[in-house]
C-alpha cells in the first residue's frame, strides 16, 4: 500500500483567537506582578547596598529611585504587591476547594483588580 | 513550552471570499479557518455568507448549510447535533464550545470559527485528538476492583452515586483542555482539565478500589500540578461542568493523605 507522505500539520491559533477571559487575565496578572516585583526588590537592595557603601554611591541610587521615573516604578510595584497579595489570598481560598464556581471566581477577580487599585491609592495617600 | 506566536507554517492568511447566495436579504458573514493537507499552503480564513432566513438557529446548522450549498470541501466533525457526542467542538466567537448547541443569536457581528486552540490540525476545523485520548486512557477510566466480584452487580448507595453528578456527564469534547493556557504550553506532560475531571470521577467512585494507585500516578509536578486554577476550563465547558473544582478536589485528597 502506498504510504502517505507525512505532512507537517499546522498548530491551530490560540492566543490569536481566544477571547480574553477575566479568569485567565487575573491569573496571568498574578504571574506578571510576581515577576515584576523582582525588579522592585532588586532596586531596593541596590538602594540599601549603596547606603552601606558610602554617601556618593547612595546619592546616585537615591537620585534614581526618588526620581519621577523611580516614583512611577515604585507606585506600580506597590500596586503589584497589593494585587499579588490579594491573588495569593484567592489562591488559598481556591485551594481549600471554595469559590470554584464561575460567578464567585469572577466576582473575586474583580475584587483583585479594583481592590488592588483602591488599596494602592490608600497606601499612597497614607505615606 | 510557552510560545506566544504561531509557528511559521501555522500563520493564517486571508482566504477566499465565497459568493453570496442569490436573492437573500438577511445575510450573515462567517469567517472560517481552512487548512488543506494536500496543497502545501498555510492555513487561511475564508469568508462565507449565509441566508439567515433559510437556516437553523445553531452554528452547526450554518456550517452544514455552507457545506451543502456553498463549499462541499469545508471539513468538520459532527454527529448527534444535540450536545451529547462532543464531536463538533470548535472555537466559535473566541470561546470553545459545541457548534450544535451554540446559538448564532449569542454572537455579535461576524461568526468567527477556528479549530480547538493549540492543537495540530488534521484538516480545516478538525484537530488531532490522539494525544488527548491517550491522556484520558492514562487515568484508567474504568472501575478498578480488588475484592471478589459480587454475585450480582457492584452496589452503590444513592448518596455515593450522587457524588458522580457533575463528573459523569463529560462528553470528552476537549473544549476545556484546549481553553487552558497551561495545557497549551505543557500538554506534553500536563494531563489537562478533561482527563483530570475523569480521574476525579473514578477517584470519588465508592466502588473503585484503586484510589491510592490513582493518586500515586497523579502525584507529579506536571500531570496534576500544572493546574494553576485559571478556570478557563469551567468558564467554557459547554455541558456546564466544573473541571477546576474536580481538580481542586484531587489536590485536596493529595494533601489529606499526607497529613
Amino acid at each position: 500500500m502506498a504510504e502517505a507522505k507525512p505532512v507537517e500539520r499546522p498548530l491551530s491559533p490560540h492566543l490569536q483567537v481566544y477571547r480574553p477571559q477575566l479568569t485567565s487575565i487575573t491569573s496571568i496578572l498574578t504571574r506578571i506582578t510576581g515577576n515584576a516585583l523582582i525588579v522592585a526588590a532588586l532596586l531596593i537592595v541596590w538602594w540599601l547596598v549603596a547606603a552601606a557603601l558610602g554617601p556618593e554611591q547612595f546619592a546616585t541610587a537615591d537620585a534614581v529611585i526618588t526620581s519621577w521615573f523611580g516614583d512611577i516604578v515604585m507606585a506600580l510595584s506597590l500596586w503589584a504587591i497589593w494585587y499579588h497579595y490579594l491573588a495569593g489570598l484567592r489562591h488559598l481560598y481556591f485551594d481549600a476547594g471554595k469559590g470554584l464556581d464561575i460567578p464567585t471566581a469572577e466576582k473575586l477577580g474583580w475584587v483583585l483588580i479594583f481592590g488592588s487599585v483602591i488599596l494602592t491609592v490608600i497606601t499612597l495617600w497614607l505615606i | 513550552m510557552v510560545q506566544l506566536t504561531l509557528p511559521k507554517n501555522s500563520r493564517m492568511r486571508t482566504g477566499k471570499t465565497w459568493p453570496k447566495p442569490e436573492g437573500a436579504t438577511n445575510l450573515r458573514k462567517f469567517r472560517i479557518y481552512r487548512w488543506n493537507p494536500d496543497d502545501g499552503e498555510n492555513p487561511r480564513v475564508d469568508t462565507y455568507f449565509v441566508d439567515m432566513d433559510d437556516c437553523g438557529p445553531m452554528v452547526l446548522d450554518a456550517l452544514i448549510k455552507i457545506k451543502n450549498e456553498i463549499d462541499p470541501t469545508l471539513t468538520f466533525r459532527r454527529s448527534c447535533r444535540e450536545g451529547i457526542c462532543g464531536s463538533c467542538a470548535m472555537n466559535i466567537d473566541g470561546i470553545n464550545t459545541l457548534a450544535c448547541i451554540y446559538g448564532m443569536d449569542e454572537i455579535k457581528g461576524d461568526v468567527r470559527i477556528y479549530p480547538l486552540p493549540h492543537m495540530e490540525v488534521v484538516k480545516d476545523l478538525i484537530p488531532d485528538l490522539t494525544h488527548f485520548y491517550a491522556q484520558h486512557e492514562s487515568i484508567m477510566p474504568w472501575l478498578e476492583t480488588k475484592s471478589n466480584t459480587p454475585a450480582k452487580e457492584w452496589k452503590q448507595s444513592i448518596e455515593d452515586r450522587a457524588k458522580l453528578d457533575g463528573l459523569y456527564e463529560c462528553v470528552m469534547c476537549a473544549c476545556c483542555s484546549t481553553a487552558c493556557p497551561s495545557y497549551w504550553w505543557n500538554s506534553d506532560r500536563y494531563l489537562g482539565p478533561a482527563a483530570l475531571l475523569h480521574a476525579q470521577r473514578w477517584i470519588i467512585d465508592s466502588r473503585d478500589e484503586a484510589t491510592g494507585e490513582r493518586l500515586d500516578d497523579l502525584e507529579d509536578p506536571f500531570k496534576l500540578y500544572r493546574c494553576h486554577t485559571i478556570m478557563n476550563c469551567t468558564k467554557t465547558c459547554p455541558k456546564g461542568l466544573n473541571p477546576a473544582k474536580a481538580i481542586a478536589e484531587i489536590k485536596k485528597k493529595m494533601v489529606d493523605r499526607h497529613v
